[in-house]
Protein backbone atom coordinates (compact mmCIF):
# COMPACT_ATOMS: atom_id res chain seq x y z
CA UNK A 1 0.00 0.00 0.00
CA UNK A 2 1.27 3.43 -0.61
CA UNK A 3 -0.21 6.11 1.65
CA UNK A 4 -1.14 9.48 -0.40
CA UNK A 5 -1.34 13.00 1.40
CA UNK A 6 -2.89 16.16 -0.16
CA UNK A 7 -2.41 19.63 1.73
CA UNK A 8 -4.14 22.74 2.11
CA UNK A 9 -6.51 23.50 -1.14
CA UNK A 10 -5.41 20.12 -2.73
CA UNK A 11 -7.91 18.22 -0.30
CA UNK A 12 -10.53 19.84 -2.09
CA UNK A 13 -9.43 18.72 -5.50
CA UNK A 14 -8.77 15.62 -4.06
CA UNK A 15 -11.91 15.12 -2.17
CA UNK A 16 -10.29 13.69 0.89
CA UNK A 17 -6.79 14.70 2.90
CA UNK A 18 -5.69 10.94 2.41
CA UNK A 19 -5.65 7.82 0.72
CA UNK A 20 -4.00 4.38 0.38
CA UNK A 21 -3.64 2.84 -3.09
CA UNK A 22 -2.26 -0.72 -3.71
CA UNK A 23 0.04 -0.07 -6.58
CA UNK A 24 0.82 -3.50 -7.71
CA UNK A 25 4.66 -2.86 -8.14
CA UNK A 26 6.86 -0.08 -8.83
CA UNK A 27 5.58 2.91 -11.04
CA UNK A 28 6.88 6.19 -10.77
CA UNK A 29 5.08 9.93 -9.97
CA UNK A 30 4.21 10.55 -13.31
CA UNK A 31 2.02 7.34 -13.51
CA UNK A 32 0.54 8.15 -9.96
CA UNK A 33 -0.41 11.70 -11.27
CA UNK A 34 -1.94 9.88 -15.12
CA UNK A 35 -3.99 7.73 -12.32
CA UNK A 36 -5.19 10.13 -9.60
CA UNK A 37 -6.16 12.23 -12.85
CA UNK A 38 -8.41 9.71 -13.90
CA UNK A 39 -10.84 10.16 -10.81
CA UNK A 40 -9.68 13.97 -10.17
CA UNK A 41 -8.98 15.66 -13.49
CA UNK A 42 -7.82 18.96 -12.20
CA UNK A 43 -5.31 17.37 -9.66
CA UNK A 44 -3.83 14.97 -12.32
CA UNK A 45 -3.25 17.89 -14.27
CA UNK A 46 -1.64 19.83 -11.37
CA UNK A 47 0.53 16.99 -10.55
CA UNK A 48 1.79 16.79 -14.54
CA UNK A 49 2.02 20.21 -14.78
CA UNK A 50 4.21 20.55 -11.85
CA UNK A 51 2.14 23.04 -10.36
CA UNK A 52 2.33 21.10 -6.96
CA UNK A 53 5.48 19.98 -4.96
CA UNK A 54 5.45 16.38 -4.52
CA UNK A 55 7.81 14.50 -2.16
CA UNK A 56 8.13 11.20 -1.64
CA UNK A 57 9.47 9.75 1.85
CA UNK A 58 9.28 13.45 2.73
CA UNK A 59 12.41 14.04 -0.11
CA UNK A 60 11.21 16.22 -2.77
CA UNK A 61 10.35 14.60 -6.36
CA UNK A 62 10.28 14.85 -9.87
CA UNK A 63 7.76 13.20 -11.78
CA UNK A 64 10.29 10.51 -12.40
CA UNK A 65 10.73 9.51 -8.99
CA UNK A 66 10.13 5.84 -8.95
CA UNK A 67 7.49 5.26 -6.11
CA UNK A 68 7.18 1.79 -4.31
CA UNK A 69 4.68 0.04 -1.90
CA UNK A 70 4.91 1.41 1.68
CA UNK A 71 6.16 4.93 0.54
CA UNK A 72 4.26 8.28 1.62
CA UNK A 73 3.65 10.32 -1.16
CA UNK A 74 2.49 14.18 -0.64
CA UNK A 75 1.12 16.84 -2.36
CA UNK A 76 1.46 20.20 -1.81
CA UNK A 77 0.14 22.84 -3.49
CA UNK A 78 1.62 27.00 -3.46
CA UNK A 79 0.50 29.33 -0.90
CA UNK A 80 -0.29 32.87 -1.52
CA UNK A 81 -1.25 33.99 1.95
CA UNK A 82 0.72 36.10 4.02
CA UNK A 83 0.29 40.07 4.15
CA UNK A 84 -3.73 41.22 3.57
CA UNK B 1 29.81 49.20 17.03
CA UNK B 2 30.41 48.44 20.41
CA UNK B 3 27.28 48.00 22.85
CA UNK B 4 26.96 50.95 25.26
CA UNK B 5 25.55 49.93 28.89
CA UNK B 6 22.00 50.88 28.19
CA UNK B 7 22.00 48.05 24.90
CA UNK B 8 24.12 45.65 27.42
CA UNK B 9 21.36 46.01 29.86
CA UNK B 10 18.07 45.78 26.98
CA UNK B 11 20.01 42.73 25.66
CA UNK B 12 21.06 40.95 28.38
CA UNK B 13 18.95 38.22 27.76
CA UNK B 14 20.54 37.31 24.85
CA UNK B 15 24.15 38.05 25.70
CA UNK B 16 23.77 35.39 28.47
CA UNK B 17 23.06 33.04 25.26
CA UNK B 18 26.51 31.62 24.17
CA UNK B 19 25.15 31.41 20.62
CA UNK B 20 24.43 35.03 21.00
CA UNK B 21 26.73 36.89 23.03
CA UNK B 22 28.17 40.39 22.74
CA UNK B 23 29.46 39.33 19.52
CA UNK B 24 26.66 37.94 18.44
CA UNK B 25 24.14 40.87 19.39
CA UNK B 26 26.21 43.09 17.87
CA UNK B 27 25.72 41.46 14.97
CA UNK B 28 22.52 41.95 15.42
CA UNK B 29 22.58 45.75 16.10
CA UNK B 30 24.14 45.90 12.90
CA UNK B 31 22.17 44.12 10.53
CA UNK B 32 19.97 45.57 8.02
CA UNK B 33 16.55 43.43 7.10
CA UNK B 34 13.59 44.04 4.96
CA UNK B 35 10.51 42.86 5.81
CA UNK B 36 8.13 42.58 2.27
CA UNK B 37 4.55 43.47 3.44
CA UNK B 38 3.20 44.48 7.28
CA UNK B 39 0.20 42.25 7.71
CA UNK B 40 -0.25 39.31 9.75
CA UNK B 41 3.60 37.66 8.92
CA UNK B 42 4.78 41.33 8.53
CA UNK B 43 3.33 41.78 11.82
CA UNK B 44 5.06 39.27 14.31
CA UNK B 45 8.22 39.37 12.13
CA UNK B 46 8.82 42.88 12.60
CA UNK B 47 8.02 43.20 16.24
CA UNK B 48 10.39 40.33 16.91
CA UNK B 49 13.05 41.41 15.47
CA UNK B 50 12.89 45.32 16.50
CA UNK B 51 13.00 43.79 20.06
CA UNK B 52 15.79 41.29 19.14
CA UNK B 53 17.53 44.73 18.20
CA UNK B 54 18.00 44.67 14.23
CA UNK B 55 19.94 47.47 13.67
CA UNK B 56 17.58 48.61 10.50
CA UNK B 57 14.58 47.55 9.16
CA UNK B 58 12.89 48.14 5.81
CA UNK B 59 8.93 47.36 5.50
CA UNK B 60 7.43 47.96 2.07
CA UNK B 61 3.65 48.07 2.01
CA UNK B 62 1.43 50.35 -0.06
CA UNK B 63 -2.08 49.26 1.91
CA UNK B 64 -3.77 51.11 4.90
CA UNK B 65 -5.05 49.57 8.14
CA UNK B 66 -7.95 48.47 7.67
CA UNK B 67 -10.42 46.80 10.75
CA UNK B 68 -10.69 43.69 9.04
CA UNK B 69 -6.85 43.42 9.54
CA UNK B 70 -6.89 43.74 13.29
CA UNK B 71 -7.59 40.14 13.56
CA UNK B 72 -4.10 38.54 12.92
CA UNK B 73 -2.16 41.85 12.03
CA UNK B 74 -0.90 42.84 15.84
CA UNK B 75 1.77 45.40 14.51
CA UNK B 76 -1.58 47.70 13.66
CA UNK B 77 -4.35 48.59 16.64
CA UNK B 78 -7.43 50.62 16.26
CA UNK B 79 -5.79 53.90 16.60
CA UNK B 80 -3.82 53.35 13.51
CA UNK B 81 -7.16 52.57 11.86
CA UNK B 82 -7.10 54.62 8.36
CA UNK B 83 -3.35 54.97 8.53
CA UNK B 84 -0.43 54.03 6.30
CA UNK B 85 0.65 50.73 7.36
CA UNK B 86 4.30 51.61 7.23
CA UNK B 87 3.69 54.35 9.18
CA UNK B 88 1.46 52.27 12.04
CA UNK B 89 4.73 50.21 12.04
CA UNK B 90 7.55 52.42 12.33
CA UNK B 91 5.69 54.41 15.00
CA UNK B 92 4.98 50.94 16.95
CA UNK B 93 8.64 50.13 16.15
CA UNK B 94 9.67 53.07 17.80
CA UNK B 95 8.10 52.79 21.07
CA UNK B 96 9.46 48.86 21.26
CA UNK B 97 13.27 49.86 20.07
CA UNK B 98 13.90 53.41 19.90
CA UNK B 99 17.42 52.86 18.45
CA UNK B 100 15.99 51.03 15.31
CA UNK B 101 16.43 52.44 12.45
CA UNK B 102 13.52 52.20 10.26
CA UNK B 103 12.92 53.10 6.04
CA UNK B 104 9.82 52.78 5.13
CA UNK B 105 8.82 52.41 1.44
CA UNK B 106 5.14 53.29 0.82
CA UNK B 107 4.64 51.69 -2.51
CA UNK B 108 4.06 48.60 -4.59
CA UNK B 109 7.09 46.13 -5.03
CA UNK B 110 7.74 46.06 -8.48
CA UNK B 111 10.52 45.18 -11.07
CA UNK B 112 11.32 48.13 -11.46
CA UNK B 113 12.18 49.13 -7.84
CA UNK B 114 12.83 45.68 -6.15
CA UNK B 115 16.68 45.55 -7.12
CA UNK B 116 17.37 49.17 -6.01
CA UNK B 117 15.55 48.67 -2.97
CA UNK B 118 16.80 44.91 -1.74
CA UNK B 119 20.60 46.17 -2.24
CA UNK B 120 20.37 47.68 0.87
CA UNK B 121 19.59 44.95 2.91
CA UNK B 122 21.82 41.62 3.95
CA UNK B 123 18.13 39.54 4.12
CA UNK B 124 14.96 40.04 2.52
CA UNK B 125 11.91 38.25 4.86
CA UNK B 126 8.64 37.47 2.43
CA UNK B 127 5.45 38.53 3.83
CA UNK B 128 3.62 39.06 0.90
CA UNK B 129 0.08 37.60 -0.15
CA UNK B 130 0.04 37.05 -3.99
CA UNK B 131 2.29 34.84 -6.54
CA UNK B 132 3.79 37.84 -8.50
CA UNK B 133 5.12 39.48 -5.66
CA UNK B 134 6.86 36.01 -4.72
CA UNK B 135 8.22 35.30 -7.86
CA UNK B 136 9.40 38.84 -8.18
CA UNK B 137 11.25 39.00 -4.69
CA UNK B 138 12.63 35.54 -5.74
CA UNK B 139 14.36 36.32 -8.31
CA UNK B 140 15.51 39.84 -7.27
CA UNK B 141 17.11 37.92 -4.19
CA UNK B 142 18.67 34.92 -6.51
CA UNK B 143 20.10 37.53 -9.06
CA UNK B 144 21.37 39.72 -5.61
CA UNK B 145 22.39 36.62 -3.87
CA UNK B 146 20.53 37.49 -1.16
CA UNK B 147 18.87 34.89 1.41
CA UNK B 148 15.10 34.91 1.62
CA UNK B 149 13.41 33.77 4.75
CA UNK B 150 9.74 32.50 3.02
CA UNK B 151 6.73 32.09 4.94
CA UNK B 152 3.14 31.89 3.73
CA UNK B 153 0.12 31.13 5.60
CA UNK B 154 -3.65 29.94 4.65
CA UNK B 155 -6.93 28.73 6.91
CA UNK B 156 -4.80 26.96 9.43
CA UNK B 157 -1.60 25.53 7.46
CA UNK B 158 1.49 27.35 7.32
CA UNK B 159 4.64 26.89 4.89
CA UNK B 160 8.16 28.22 5.97
CA UNK B 161 11.54 27.63 3.97
CA UNK B 162 14.92 29.70 3.14
CA UNK B 163 15.88 30.11 0.05
CA UNK B 164 19.45 31.34 -0.66
CA UNK B 165 21.00 30.01 -4.14
CA UNK B 166 24.20 29.66 -3.44
CA UNK B 167 23.67 27.49 -0.73
CA UNK B 168 20.47 25.61 -1.77
CA UNK B 169 17.24 25.98 -4.33
CA UNK B 170 14.73 29.09 -4.45
CA UNK B 171 11.59 28.92 -4.47
CA UNK B 172 11.49 28.44 -8.23
CA UNK B 173 13.53 25.06 -7.81
CA UNK B 174 10.05 24.39 -5.76
CA UNK B 175 7.41 25.88 -7.85
CA UNK B 176 9.33 26.29 -11.45
CA UNK B 177 5.43 27.73 -12.76
CA UNK B 178 2.43 29.90 -11.02
CA UNK B 179 -0.54 28.37 -10.19
CA UNK B 180 -3.60 28.65 -12.79
CA UNK B 181 -5.38 32.11 -11.45
CA UNK B 182 -8.10 31.86 -8.87
CA UNK B 183 -7.43 28.49 -7.98
CA UNK B 184 -5.41 29.20 -5.34
CA UNK B 185 -7.49 31.07 -2.84
CA UNK B 186 -5.58 33.94 -1.24
CA UNK B 187 -6.63 34.88 2.78
CA UNK B 188 -9.34 37.62 1.54
CA UNK B 189 -10.84 34.40 -0.27
CA UNK B 190 -9.77 31.67 1.95
CA UNK B 191 -9.73 33.01 5.30
CA UNK B 192 -6.77 32.24 7.66
CA UNK B 193 -6.82 31.79 11.62
CA UNK B 194 -5.33 34.61 12.62
CA UNK B 195 -2.77 33.06 15.63
CA UNK B 196 -1.58 31.00 12.27
CA UNK B 197 0.49 34.57 11.73
CA UNK B 198 1.85 34.79 14.92
CA UNK B 199 3.74 30.37 14.52
CA UNK B 200 4.27 31.49 10.73
CA UNK B 201 6.29 34.83 11.19
CA UNK B 202 8.04 34.19 14.76
CA UNK B 203 9.79 31.04 12.78
CA UNK B 204 10.83 33.38 9.72
CA UNK B 205 11.87 35.82 12.40
CA UNK B 206 13.97 33.10 14.00
CA UNK B 207 15.42 32.10 11.02
CA UNK B 208 16.83 35.63 10.16
CA UNK B 209 18.37 36.14 13.32
CA UNK B 210 20.24 32.27 12.69
CA UNK B 211 21.04 33.63 9.24
CA UNK B 212 22.27 36.92 10.79
CA UNK B 213 24.73 35.13 13.62
CA UNK B 214 25.53 32.55 11.58
CA UNK B 215 24.64 29.55 14.13
CA UNK B 216 22.34 26.52 14.17
CA UNK B 217 20.59 24.46 10.80
CA UNK B 218 18.87 26.58 8.92
CA UNK B 219 16.01 25.64 6.88
CA UNK B 220 18.10 25.73 3.34
CA UNK B 221 17.45 22.58 1.81
CA UNK B 222 14.32 22.10 4.15
CA UNK B 223 10.75 23.17 3.34
CA UNK B 224 8.80 23.27 7.21
CA UNK B 225 4.89 22.74 7.32
CA UNK B 226 2.58 23.09 9.88
CA UNK B 227 -1.06 22.24 10.20
CA UNK B 228 -2.56 24.12 13.06
CA UNK B 229 -5.69 22.12 13.42
CA UNK B 230 -4.06 18.96 13.22
CA UNK B 231 -1.07 20.84 15.61
CA UNK B 232 1.51 18.99 13.55
CA UNK B 233 4.89 20.11 12.20
CA UNK B 234 6.43 18.36 8.55
CA UNK B 235 9.62 18.65 7.08
CA UNK B 236 10.36 18.31 3.62
CA UNK B 237 13.61 17.77 2.20
CA UNK B 238 14.47 20.06 -0.65
CA UNK B 239 16.61 19.70 -3.74
CA UNK B 240 18.33 22.36 -6.32
CA UNK B 241 16.85 21.93 -9.70
CA UNK B 242 19.56 21.74 -12.29
CA UNK B 243 16.97 23.12 -14.82
CA UNK B 244 15.51 26.16 -12.57
CA UNK B 245 15.67 28.94 -14.97
CA UNK B 246 17.16 31.19 -12.52
CA UNK B 247 19.32 29.41 -10.21
CA UNK B 248 20.13 26.02 -12.22
CA UNK B 249 22.89 25.04 -14.57
CA UNK B 250 21.68 27.06 -17.42
CA UNK B 251 19.28 29.96 -16.30
CA UNK B 252 17.51 31.73 -18.70
CA UNK B 253 16.55 34.77 -16.98
CA UNK B 254 18.75 36.97 -16.12
CA UNK B 255 16.75 40.24 -15.41
CA UNK B 256 13.26 40.82 -13.54
CA UNK B 257 10.68 40.54 -16.01
CA UNK B 258 6.23 41.30 -15.64
CA UNK B 259 5.81 39.63 -12.83
CA UNK B 260 1.76 39.87 -13.43
CA UNK B 261 2.15 38.74 -16.96
CA UNK B 262 3.92 35.41 -15.73
CA UNK B 263 1.39 34.36 -13.32
CA UNK B 264 -1.29 34.90 -15.69
CA UNK B 265 -2.49 38.61 -14.22
CA UNK B 266 -4.19 40.30 -16.89
CA UNK B 267 -5.08 44.10 -15.52
CA UNK B 268 -8.84 44.18 -14.93
CA UNK B 269 -10.14 45.80 -18.06
CA UNK B 270 -13.86 44.74 -18.46
CA UNK B 271 -14.27 43.34 -21.86
CA UNK B 272 -17.51 44.37 -23.84
CA UNK B 273 -18.53 40.26 -22.94
CA UNK B 274 -18.39 40.19 -19.47
CA UNK B 275 -20.30 44.11 -19.79
CA UNK B 276 -23.07 42.34 -21.72
CA UNK B 277 -23.33 39.38 -18.72
CA UNK B 278 -23.93 42.07 -15.98
CA UNK B 279 -27.15 43.55 -14.56
CA UNK B 280 -27.49 46.68 -11.98
CA UNK B 281 -28.21 45.66 -8.19
CA UNK B 282 -31.37 47.98 -8.65
CA UNK B 283 -32.90 45.79 -11.09
CA UNK B 284 -32.13 42.99 -9.76
CA UNK B 285 -34.02 44.39 -6.49
CA UNK B 286 -37.19 44.72 -9.03
CA UNK B 287 -36.65 41.50 -10.51
CA UNK B 288 -36.82 39.77 -6.54
CA UNK B 289 -39.96 41.48 -6.22
CA UNK B 290 -41.37 41.14 -9.26
CA UNK B 291 -41.23 37.33 -8.41
CA UNK B 292 -42.48 34.91 -11.67
CA UNK B 293 -39.82 32.30 -12.22
CA UNK B 294 -36.84 34.44 -11.53
CA UNK B 295 -33.80 32.72 -9.80
CA UNK B 296 -31.37 34.55 -7.33
CA UNK B 297 -28.07 32.28 -7.40
CA UNK B 298 -25.77 33.12 -4.39
CA UNK B 299 -22.46 31.41 -5.27
CA UNK B 300 -19.97 32.32 -2.66
CA UNK B 301 -19.14 29.78 0.32
CA UNK B 302 -21.28 28.82 2.71
CA UNK B 303 -19.19 30.36 5.47
CA UNK B 304 -19.88 33.94 3.30
CA UNK B 305 -23.51 33.19 3.33
CA UNK B 306 -24.13 32.56 7.25
CA UNK B 307 -22.52 36.26 7.35
CA UNK B 308 -24.56 37.72 5.19
CA UNK B 309 -27.41 36.93 2.24
CA UNK B 310 -29.78 38.65 0.34
CA UNK B 311 -33.19 37.44 0.88
CA UNK B 312 -34.45 35.03 -1.43
CA UNK B 313 -30.88 34.39 -2.85
CA UNK B 314 -30.44 30.51 -3.25
CA UNK B 315 -26.73 28.83 -2.47
CA UNK B 316 -24.63 27.32 -4.93
CA UNK B 317 -20.90 27.64 -4.49
CA UNK B 318 -18.86 28.46 -7.74
CA UNK B 319 -16.81 25.42 -7.39
CA UNK B 320 -20.43 23.36 -7.62
CA UNK B 321 -21.16 25.00 -10.80
CA UNK B 322 -17.91 24.81 -12.43
CA UNK B 323 -18.61 21.21 -12.37
CA UNK B 324 -21.12 21.69 -14.49
CA UNK B 325 -23.21 18.86 -13.02
CA UNK B 326 -26.63 19.01 -13.44
CA UNK B 327 -27.57 17.76 -10.39
CA UNK B 328 -26.17 20.62 -8.39
CA UNK B 329 -28.79 22.51 -10.35
CA UNK B 330 -31.93 20.85 -9.40
CA UNK B 331 -34.88 22.68 -10.16
CA UNK B 332 -33.76 24.98 -12.32
CA UNK B 333 -34.93 25.42 -15.94
CA UNK B 334 -32.67 26.04 -19.23
CA UNK B 335 -35.24 29.01 -19.44
CA UNK B 336 -35.62 30.64 -16.25
CA UNK B 337 -34.60 34.13 -15.68
CA UNK B 338 -31.34 33.52 -13.69
CA UNK B 339 -28.75 36.40 -11.84
CA UNK B 340 -26.16 34.92 -10.13
CA UNK B 341 -24.17 37.17 -7.11
CA UNK B 342 -20.96 36.66 -5.05
CA UNK B 343 -18.83 38.91 -2.93
CA UNK B 344 -17.74 42.14 -5.42
CA UNK B 345 -18.87 40.80 -8.57
CA UNK B 346 -15.15 38.43 -10.22
CA UNK B 347 -16.70 35.04 -8.88
CA UNK B 348 -20.52 35.60 -10.43
CA UNK B 349 -19.30 36.19 -13.53
CA UNK B 350 -17.23 33.13 -13.89
CA UNK B 351 -20.54 31.20 -13.00
CA UNK B 352 -22.23 33.15 -15.25
CA UNK B 353 -20.46 32.50 -18.25
CA UNK B 354 -20.10 28.54 -17.07
CA UNK B 355 -24.24 28.21 -16.81
CA UNK B 356 -23.85 29.31 -19.89
CA UNK B 357 -21.98 27.03 -21.55
CA UNK B 358 -24.35 24.91 -19.36
CA UNK B 359 -27.10 25.20 -21.73
CA UNK B 360 -28.85 28.01 -19.82
CA UNK B 361 -29.95 30.73 -21.87
CA UNK B 362 -30.82 34.09 -19.58
CA UNK B 363 -27.95 34.15 -16.98
CA UNK B 364 -26.85 37.34 -16.02
CA UNK B 365 -23.69 38.73 -12.96
CA UNK B 366 -25.06 41.29 -10.58
CA UNK B 367 -22.22 43.98 -10.82
CA UNK B 368 -20.15 44.62 -7.58
CA UNK B 369 -21.83 41.86 -5.73
CA UNK B 370 -23.61 41.69 -2.36
CA UNK B 371 -20.60 44.69 -1.33
CA UNK B 372 -22.50 47.21 -3.85
CA UNK B 373 -25.65 45.90 -2.45
CA UNK B 374 -24.74 46.94 1.16
CA UNK B 375 -23.96 50.23 -0.47
CA UNK B 376 -26.57 51.06 -2.29
CA UNK B 377 -30.02 48.74 -1.85
CA UNK B 378 -29.61 47.29 1.83
CA UNK B 379 -27.06 49.07 4.45
CA UNK B 380 -28.19 46.29 7.05
CA UNK B 381 -26.72 43.97 4.85
CA UNK B 382 -23.23 44.19 6.92
CA UNK B 383 -19.41 43.92 4.63
CA UNK B 384 -16.92 40.95 5.53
Amino acid sequence: MTRLLYFASLRALAGKSEESLELGGETTVRALGERIGKTSPKLGEMILGKKVMVSVNQDVATLDTPVRDGDEVAFLPPFSGGAI
Amino acid sequence: MALNPEQINRYSRHLLLPEVGVEGQEQICNARVLVIGTGGLGSPIGLYLAAAGVGTLGFIDFDVVDLSNLQRQVMHGESTVGHLKVDSAKNRIADINSSIEVVTYNERLTAANAMDIFKDYDIIIDGTDNFPTRYLTNDACVLLGKPLVYGSILRFEGQVSVFDAARGPCYRCLYPEPPPPGLVPNCAEGGVLGVLCATVGSLQATEALKLILGKGDTLIGRFMLFDALGMKFREMKLRKDENCPICGDNPTISELVDYEQFCGIVPHEESPEDSALEIDAQLVKDKLEGGNGFRLIDVREPSEYQICKIEGATLIPLGLIQEKNPAHLEGITKNDEIVVHCKAGVRSLKAAKALKEMGFTNVKSMRGGIEEWSDRIDPSVPKY
